[in-house]
Parts: C-alpha cells; sequence; structure tokens
C-alpha cells in the first residue's frame, strides 16, 4: 500500500518542519483559544478546592461521577499510541508510518490529563502526595498496596515514563535535523535534546534496538493499564453492576478503540491544519479504518458479553440493574445513544469505502466513536452508584455541576492546547520513518500493471 | 492504664421494638459533632447521619405487583436504623489506599480523619452506605460552638466519616473501670457508667443493645454465640440475621426481625 508519488528528502524536510520554522498567525491564536478555556478550567478547578467538594454534582450514593469517567476516558485515549507504533512496529504494517508519533504525542499528553483527573477528585488534594508516591514520609504508614488507587498510579506511571521514552527516542534523528537547521539560542536547545546524535550507523543501530525493545517492553504494560483501570470497579464487590470479571479485556478493547479513532480525528487535524496531503493520504485513513472496524467489533463482543453475563447469573439485583440502565429514561436514551455512537453508526460508515477514504467522514464517525466511549463510562460508574443494592432507601441519581462541566471541557482544551504546543516545537511527523519508507518503497510488475510495494530487509 | 483487656463489640437492632422516633439519630448528632443536616443538605442528598432510619411501607402479599391499589389500613411502615455494621469481613477497608480505616484488635471498623485524603473508595465500596463525605466545610451558629463535644474530633471537609460505636465513650470506659485492679468492662459496666454510645443510650424503646460478643454473661450472648476457633459468629435467635449477608461482609450488627402478627397467628402483638 503505497500511493502517491515519491518525495525526496530534502522536501520531506521542508514539509514536515514549516510548522517550526513558520508562524502563522492562526496557530497562537487557536493556541490562545484553548489556553483560556484552560484557565477556565483552572479557575473552576480552584474554585473547587477553596469551597469543596459541594460544588459538584456528587452526592451520597453517587460518590464519582464525571471527573472518574473522564480519568478512565483519557487513560483509554492513550492506548492508541502503544497500538499504532508498537503492535504496528513489531507487526511491520507500512502504513503507520505518518501516524506513529502523533499517537505516542496524544499518549503522553492524555495520560498527563487522566492522572489530574483523580487528584482533582480527591476531597483533599494537598494531602494526596502519600497516596500517589509510595513512601512513608515520616509517618510509618505506607500506602496501602491492596487498594486498586494504589495499583493504578503506579500502571498509569509506569505508562507515562515508558510512552515518554518511546516519544523520545523515535525524536533523536529529527532533533538533530532541527539542530542542523536553526541557529543562535534555538540550535543550542536542539543540540542538547538530540543528544549528539550524528547519524552515523552505531547510532542507528541503537536506535534501533531501543524502537523494537521499548515496543515489545511496553506491550505487557499497554495489557495491564486499562485492566488495572477496571479493577478500580471490579473489585468493587458492593457495587452490583461494577463487580464483573468481564471487565479487564472489555476495558482494554475498548480502550483501543477510541484510542485509534482519536488518532484518526488527531491525523486528519493535522492534514489539514499543515497542509500534510502528500505525507497523511486516504490509504492511511482507510487502513485505519479497517482497523477500526476490527477493533470496534472486538469491543461490541466483549459489551454484548457484559451484559449477557450480568443477566445470565439470574441476581434479581443485577438484573435490576440492567433493567435500570436500559430500560428506564432517562438512562435508556443515554444507553441507546451510546450503543449507536460507539458501534452501529460509526461501524455502518466504515463499512464504506468512500467513507473510508474520506477524511471528513471518518472525523465525524470517530467523533461519534469518542462521545460514545465517554457514555460508556459513564453509565457504567454512575448508574452502578445510583442504586448499588437492593437497599433502595438510599437510591438517587446524579446530575453533573457547571463547576464538573467547565472542568472536563478544559481537559479536552487541555490536550488540544498541548498537541498545537508540541507541534510548534517538534514535528508531528516522524521524518525519518517517512524517509525510511521512501527508501524501501518500490514498483514490482504485475501481468500489464505496475503496483506500488514495500522493500524491506528481514 | 492496665494491660488492654479483649473485647469484641457489637450491636443488636430489635426491628420488632423500634418505632422510628430517630431519638438515635439526634442523640448520634449532638455525641459525635456531626454536621448539622440542614434542609439544603437533604435535597442535595449529602446529609449525613451515622446512624439513619430507612423507611419503608410494606403492602400485603397479594399486592406486591401493584402496591398502590393496597388498602390503606394494611399498608405497614417499616423502620430500618442503619448504622456502620463494623463489618468483620469489611469491603471499606482494603481499597482505601492511604490505609485510613482498619479494623481493630476490638472488633470495630475505625477511621483515621487525619490519614484520609478522600478518594471516596471506601463509599462506593460501602454496600450499605453508611459512610459520609464531607463535601462542606461544616458550620456551627456562635451560639452552638460550645455544645461541640471535647472528646470527638470536627471533621472538615473533604474527608470521610462514619458511626465509629462512640469509640470515645468505650475508651473513657476502659480508662475509668479497667484502671482499678481487676475491673472489666462488661455489660453491667458499660450501663451503669453511660458508657454504651449514645444511640444505645438514647433509644426509648430498647431496641438497641450494645455488648461484649466475648462477654458469656453478656446481652448479646442470648442471641450470638461467637465459636471459638473460627471466629465466626452463630446466630443463636431464629429472628436474627445480618444485612446483606450473601456479600460476606460478616458485620458485627445483628438485626432481629420484625414479629409479623399476621404470619405467625399471635394476634394483638404491639
Amino acid at each position: 500500500m503505497q500511493e502517491g508519488r515519491a518525495l525526496a528528502d530534502r522536501q520531506i524536510n521542508r514539509d514536515l518542519l514549516h510548522t517550526i520554522f513558520t508562524h502563522p498567525k492562526w496557530q497562537w491564536g487557536l493556541i490562545a483559544f484553548f489556553g483560556i478555556i484552560v484557565l477556565g478550567a483552572m479557575c473552576a478547578a480552584g474554585y473547587m478546592f477553596n469551597r469543596g467538594l459541594g460544588v459538584s454534582g456528587l452526592n451520597r450514593p453517587v460518590m464519582w461521577g464525571f471527573f472518574i469517567t473522564n480519568f478512565v476516558f483519557w487513560i483509554g485515549i492513550s492506548h492508541a499510541g502503544v497500538m499504532l507504533s508498537a503492535i504496528l512496529r513489531l507487526s511491520k504494517a507500512e502504513w503507520r508510518r505518518p501516524a506513529t508519533r502523533a499517537a505516542e504525542v496524544l499518549t503522553v499528553f492524555s495520560l498527563m490529563t487522566a492522572m489530574l483527573m483523580p487528584l482533582i477528585h480527591a476531597g483533599r488534594p494537598w494531602r494526596v502526595f502519600y497516596w500517589v508516591f509510595p513512601f512513608d514520609w515520616a509517618r510509618g504508614v505506607y500506602p496501602n498496596v491492596r487498594s486498586a488507587l494504589i495499583w493504578d498510579p503506579s500502571a498509569v506511571f509506569t505508562y507515562l515514563t515508558s510512552s515518554t521514552l518511546f516519544v523520545y527516542i523515535a525524536l533523536l534523528p529529527d532533533l538533530a535535523v532541527i539542530r542542523d537547521r536553526s541557529t543562535g539560542i534555538r540550535r543550542q536547545i536542539y543540540s542538547v535534546l538530540a543528544l549528539g546524535w550524528r547519524g552515523n550507523p552505531r547510532q542507528w543501530k541503537l536506535q534501533i534496538i531501543a524502537g523494537v525493545l521499548l515496543s515489545a517492553l511496553i506491550l505487557p504494560v499497554f495489557v495491564s493499564v486499562h485492566s488495572i483501570v477496571s479493577f478500580d470497579f471490579s473489585m468493587a464487590i458492593a457495587v452490583k453492576s461494577w463487580h464483573s470479571t468481564i471487565f479487564p479485556p472489555y476495558f482494554v478493547i475498548g480502550a483501543v478503540h477510541s484510542g485509534v479513532a482519536a488518532v484518526v480525528i488527531v491525523m486528519a487535524v493535522m492534514r489539514w491544519l499543515y497542509g500534510w496531503q502528500e505525507y497523511i493520504r486516504p490509504e492511511h485513513f482507510d487502513a485505519l479504518g479497517r482497523l477500526l472496524v476490527v477493533v470496534a467489533t472486538g469491543w461490541f463482543f466483549f459489551f454484548v458479553l457484559e451484559f449477557f453475563f450480568g443477566l445470565y447469573s439470574l441476581e434479581a439485583d443485577e438484573i435490576a440493574v440492567k433493567d435500570f440502565l436500559s430500560a428506564q429514561a432517562p438512562w435508556s436514551w443515554w444507553f441507546i445513544t451510546f450503543v449507536g455512537t460507539t458501534y452501529f453508526i460509526p461501524v455502518g460508515m466504515w463499512l464504506f469505502k468512500g467513507v473510508r477514504r474520506n477524511p471528513g467522514l471518518m472525523i465525524i464517525a470517530c467523533i461519534s466513536v469518542n462521545i460514545g466511549m465517554w457514555l460508556e463510562r459513564f453509565l457504567i460508574i454512575v448508574p452502578g452508584l445510583a442504586q448499588k443494592q437492593v437497599m433502595n432507601f438510599t437510591y438517587f441519581t446524579y446530575a453533573p455541576s457547571v463547576v464538573e462541566v467547565v472542568i472536563v471541557i478544559g481537559t479536552f482544551a487541555l490536550v488540544c492546547m498541548l498537541m498545537l504546543l508540541f507541534a510548534k516545537v517538534f514535528p508531528l511527523i516522524p521524518l525519518y520513518d517517512i524517509k525510511e519508507g521512501e527508501i524501501a518503497r518500490d514498483e514490482i510488475q504485475i501481468g500489464r500493471r505496475k503496483v506500488p510495494a514495500v522493500l524491506r530487509e528481514e | 492504664m492496665a494491660q488492654r483487656k479483649p473485647h469484641k463489640w457489637g450491636m443488636i437492632v430489635d426491628i420488632d421494638k423500634c418505632t422510628g422516633c430517630q431519638a438515635c439519630v439526634v442523640a448520634c448528632q449532638a455525641e459525635n459533632n456531626v454536621q448539622l443536616n440542614t434542609e439544603d443538605r437533604f435535597h442535595e442528598r449529602r446529609p449525613i447521619e451515622w446512624i439513619h432510619i430507612q423507611r419503608y411501607w410494606e403492602v400485603p402479599e397479594e399486592y406486591r405487583s401493584r402496591p398502590e391499589d393496597a388498602p390503606f389500613q394494611d399498608i405497614k411502615a417499616r423502620f430500618l436504623p442503619v448504622l456502620c455494621q463494623h463489618c468483620e469481613n469489611a469491603p471499606c477497608e482494603p481499597v482505601c489506599p492511604v490505609y485510613a480505616t482498619y479494623h481493630n484488635d476490638q472488633g470495630l471498623n475505625v477511621q483515621v480523619y487525619n490519614r484520609c485524603v478522600g478518594t471516596r473508595y471506601c463509599a462506593n465500596n460501602c454496600p450499605y452506605q453508611v459512610r459520609f463525605f464531607n463535601y462542606w466545610e461544616p458550620v456551627w451558629p456562635d451560639r452552638m460552638r460550645n455544645q461541640l463535644n471535647p472528646d470527638v474530633t470536627v471533621r472538615s471537609r473533604g474527608i470521610m466519616e462514619k458511626c465509629s460505636f462512640c469509640i470515645q465513650r468505650l475508651r473513657r470506659g476502659e480508662r475509668q473501670v479497667e484502671a482499678a485492679e481487676g475491673g472489666e468492662l462488661n455489660d453491667r459496666a458499660l450501663a451503669e457508667g453511660n458508657f454504651a454510645p449514645a444511640c444505645v443510650q438514647a433509644c426509648p424503646t430498647g431496641s438497641l443493645i450494645f455488648g461484649d460478643y466475648t462477654d458469656p454473661d453478656g446481652q448479646l450472648s442470648q442471641y450470638v454465640a461467637v465459636d471459638e476457633d473460627t471466629n465466626e459468629k452463630v446466630l443463636k435467635d431464629d429472628r436474627a440475621y445480618q444485612l446483606l449477608k450473601n456479600i460476606g461482609t460478616e458485620p458485627n450488627v445483628i438485626y432481629l426481625k420484625k414479629i409479623d402478627p399476621r404470619r405467625t397467628g399471635e394476634g394483638g402483638h404491639g
């Protein structure tokens, strides 16, 4: 799969580095726009710290709401990085090349954003340090390793560390290219960042080995992170609809689903913003669309299983929660929206080649997936808490407050702003990876037709 | 203080005697510096009541599928006082990331206010919903400042709180009774010295019974026996049950069910 015309190295450098060396006005405008939203969210969070969690919509049965939903959502988005870079790298999918860096950077930023959520939602956020760091802080009490909330930061910080390394190692050759093309203080900064990259064979060898090793080592982390996030819920025996053994695989595949969809959105947006039509071509969207059909259907399988297991156990209270979720308004409307937007609408669109090759339609389908996946987490967390056990005297419902809504919107703006800032200083498409693809590109004669092909050194 | 004596505190709630008067709720509020539950708190569904009375309407068997058709004189109000069950196998304990809640050697589920960061995971994992989060900073009107109990911490916002079986009273009892040679804080000493929890002391019908499971002459022993080898509770009374027993939390609070005159045929009861 190698459509599009051949590109010279010089042109690749010029096209992919113009985000760094030119300063269009819209760029700062856009960054400022997102920055203002982030500032608003910070004010909302500050107000909440100052007044207490009373300003949220949380109540006695529903102690977790929008914040934890958003936490699980962003952890889910972060799974795209490994999916696209590590797995596709190890399986030698040629079309991954322009998507890898954006996916990895999205991973890092969404993980950072996700970790803000549990810290913000804590009742006394100024004391969380002895929760997150495994150190006794002179109190003689270590964190409780039996708690899923201790496994969580361990897994997420491991993932954050490894994916940051992953991004950095892939950045090294590109940093050297920028260093060679800049002057003054900027050159000095990039020189330090490039760690003395000269592009000699030994350095290339080490860089490739490091990349492959990290890809392989990051895979267990990839599976474990969202499994552990799902343990937050599945370990809780008191909440009927949470206490389910299907949760870890269900969460992992859901994470891949929403994550890959988010990468498609990022790719389509940067193709349009930075004019990278030569690099991100319809064939890439086509490949991602096919991948998404498989992932979405896998997710749908687990979704049906999860629902089915709830009914199959024939426990009256579990069936009551499923009934509450899927048959009683207003939850049933959210439930229908969630199933439709997560599976039936996007997969129905991706079945058509014309849609898969159209970036605009792909954006619509992928936004639909992410709306659905956000709702999925919400519908897992809240209805189960609202009707926890048979003692229905304590039943209640949940509606988010303005503060929570603003903070959730702020997290989206934060990720957008960080992506834009990253694109301002580092290339969002890996230069060396594209060049490698160009070297490997070839054409072979099959009958009377010339077909694009890829040469590989095995 | 002399060698600490072993205790295993527990409570019996006799539903048959409960009239739903809420005296226990008020007594608890006063004893434990629980913040004032104003009307707003109830609308927000964030009241803090370490013991609260759940009210259920019971309709006759034949109207179960359509309760609205039941004749009003047959609808019974049922009251269920619910407080922290001090579970032996408490789901709230392992989930706390900072060890703010743990089980002590006297069978109590203890909350450490200083340690709590407010993740609210324990409240999510409590099937009885008897853990309460301080969503707001508690405020008392000036004229009530001096009524705060000096033995009990005033909790700030952002932390969990729950029934402690009035541990300050138990400790005071231990100090006063067990400091003397041969003193034992048994059920009689609890009653004489007002060391039982405030709700038990306030209950006008005596439907709450507090005592020590390890005390063979205690009030609890006629309802519950504790197996010495397995440390499991054996319910001796055929009215006795535990809330949500199927979850396996092994509560230290035992309920005695309502005597239904219609079902058993003993007319004119209560």
